[in-house]
């Protein structure tokens, strides 16, 4: 009886360190987030010592090579934004039109061949894009437009688009594809045709859904640098045309750090430049998981 | 009940012409035309969105075609075999596959463990509440993170504060804490695909709840897991920016000897390749040829994963 009973206890017990050595290494990710966010503080906050934060993010000129350096990132935030949003104004309706068609209109024999090609567009290593944009695409602008340089805000936005596109389309269609059946039979039921019935019931119901993919999507294209580094075009000044080069905030920070010296103000300034993207992406995120926690899709407890 | 209510809503704002009332003083011949005006708007918007679906398909074979027919001339054994020459105008990529294969596969072993481990407590052990929502929060929020400021953090963290230096140890960590959600999100999945009655059956044999999971859910949740490290892998092997700063290099003439060795990458090769050397052009056939030994890559390791796991689908549900 008694060593039965021990043996149980020791058998719980050994259950009970179990649970929690999991819940420490589940730990983990909040942990790589929290290390992430403390050394980007420490590394970019001592630029603040030679700028104030407001001449950071609001001046004018970036020059951080030159003597006195000028530290104003302001034209790379806009290039940031920018570029985002010619490329959401792409990607928000390739993307949540390809998850409809995939949801609610492609035979299930054409979808499993769409949603594989999707999935391989979003495999599609960021360095490759960027090639594709600066060897064919950036060349084809350059002469059908009769520009200075291919290599612009406009060509960036287009290549960032097809990142972002896989992002809000599998979001987009698992919202779709999980409004309950009744909705849409009660629809068409009542007469509607089946493009009311996507258009009318079946996107205001998995609204919450296809907004998440788009925030993030947006939050994707936002933060993804080597297409932006390879045709963006790298010019730091505010842009005012869809075909100005431009330098948004990952490319800075990608084309010049190897060549900022160690621990130099360069080096801190291009490490803040980084806690000002990572707070724009963790913006975008927070939101979208606000939408999709707080404004539940109809029927579904997932998303 | 919150479903009625959104279903009487959606459902009022459909006002149907033609659908339900009845108007009395109405024409045949009108009603037909609308009939057929409604037809043809669901087809032009078919349409759409067809095209939509298929304008992805061309991007990916436009791409994907380009580089093949630009690069396979440039592959040969030797380009495959022997390491660079000539600064890095002639010769081969072998550093570079040796670097990326290195990067990917250490990139996997950091990241398979913790993140099937996560799954395992958020799928199994957690139970709804603060805590639960705060870890899917990060893990949700460490997915956005931006692949460049992974790079700064590597850089920070990694290379200076724990002293690795430029090396393929800090690559690893640094993809392995890019890859962690990816494979979070698989091995959940998979875990999730597993009946409860797998559970259960166990549990009522008397084997506690540790012993249920490593000796039943886990090893009905192996594929799922395993294709999952496969787009983990796949994903490591295709990023540039988190390894520019942590561990690849312009060039190395010699292949790594130590997981504290610099590295040349697959990725990074075209990029510098295509960007910082001194003859651009004259080196395009050697990007295009990394270019699509790099595609080749990635894209065989996703179909790999993405046939895989649609046979295990048909399995459970055939």
């Amino acid at each position: 009886m008694k060593a039965s009973q021990r043996s149980g206890q020791s058998r719980r017990r050994k259950e009970k360190s179990i649970r929690i050595l999991f819940f420490a290494v589940a730990s983990a990710s909040i942990l790589t987030l929290s290390l992430i966010i403390i050394f980007l503080f420490m590394e970019g906050v001592p630029i603040f010592e030679k700028v104030s934060l407001k001449e950071f993010i609001l001046g004018k000129y970036w020059y951080p090579t030159y003597d006195p350096p000028e530290f104003g990132i302001f034209p790379l935030i806009v290039a940031s934004l920018a570029v985002t949003a010619v490329a959401s104004l792409i990607s928000i309706p390739l993307g949540v039109m390809t998850a409809a068609y995939l949801a609610e209109i492609a035979s299930s024999r054409l979808r499993e061949i769409v949603k594989p090609i999707v999935e391989l567009l979003a495999a599609l290593p960021s360095v490759v894009i960027g090639f594709f944009g600066m060897v064919v695409v950036a060349p084809f602008l350059q002469n059908t437009f009769n520009l200075a340089t291919g290599l612009n805000l406009f060509n960036a936005a287009l290549m960032l688009a097809f990142m972002s596109v896989p992002t809000i389309c599998s979001i987009s269609e698992d919202a779709i594809f999980s409004v309950p059946k009744e909705l849409k039979e009660a629809s068409l039921a009542l007469g509607a045709t089946h493009w009311e019935t996507i258009w009318r019931v079946i996107v205001p119901a998995s609204i919450s859904g296809i907004s998440t993919a788009v925030i993030l999507g947006m939050s994707r294209a936002m933060g993804e640098t080597m297409v932006v580094l390879m045709v963006a075009g790298g010019a730091g000044m505010i842009p005012t045309s869809l075909f100005d080069p431009v330098r948004p905030l990952p490319a800075s920070i990608a084309a010049e750090m190897a060549e900022a010296p160690f621990r130099g103000d360069h080096y801190s300034a291009l490490f803040a430049t980084g806690i000002v993207l990572f707070a724009f992406t963790l913006l975008f995120n927070l939101v979208a998981d606000h939408v999709s926690n707080k404004y539940r899709q109809v029927g579904a407890a997932t998303l | 009940m919150t479903d009625g209510s959104i279903s009487k809503k959606a459902l009022k704002s459909l006002s149907l012409p033609g659908g339900g009332r009845g108007r009395s003083g109405e024409n045949p011949g009108d009603r037909a035309g609308v009939q057929s005006r409604r037809k043809i708007i669901q087809r032009v918007m078919f349409a759409f969105f067809k095209a939509a679906a298929v304008i992805n398909a061309i991007a990916l074979m436009i791409i994907v075609s380009f580089l093949v027919a630009k690069g396979y001339r440039a592959i040969n054994w030797s380009f495959l075999t022997e390491p660079p020459i000539d600064s890095m105008t002639k010769g081969g990529i072998l550093p570079c596959i040796v670097g990326t294969l290195c990067l990917s596969l250490g990139a996997i072993i950091v990241a398979l463990p913790i993140g099937v481990a996560s799954a395992v407590y958020l799928h199994e052990y957690a139970r709804p509440g603060r805590v639960l929502r705060l870890i899917r929060l990060g893990i949700n929020n460490l997915a956005g993170v931006p692949s460049v400021v992974f790079g700064l953090f590597g850089l920070a963290f990694f290379v200076v504060y724990l002293q690795m230096g430029v090396s393929i140890l800090a690559g690893c960590l640094t993809l392995g804490a890019l890859t962690l959600p990816v494979i979070i999100g698989s091995a959940e999945e998979a875990l999730r695909a597993v009946p409860d009655t797998y559970r259960e059956a166990s549990l009522g044999l008397g084997a506690t709840k540790w012993q249920t999971i490593y000796r039943v859910v886990l090893p009905a949740a192996l594929p799922g897991v395993l294709t999952g490290a496969i787009l983990g892998i796949s994903r490591a092997a295709g990023e540039t920016a988190p390894i520019m700063f942590t561990a690849a290099v312009f060039f190395t003439p010699s292949l790594p000897t130590s997981i504290f060795d610099e590295i040349m990458a697959l990725p990074y090769h075209i990029y510098v390749l295509a960007t910082a050397g001194t003859e651009i052009e004259k080196t395009r056939h050697l990007q295009y040829g990394t270019a699509l030994v790099l595609i080749v890559l990635v894209l065989g390791l996703n179909l790999v994963a993405i046939i895989y796991r649609a046979r295990l689908r048909k399995r459970r549900t055939g």
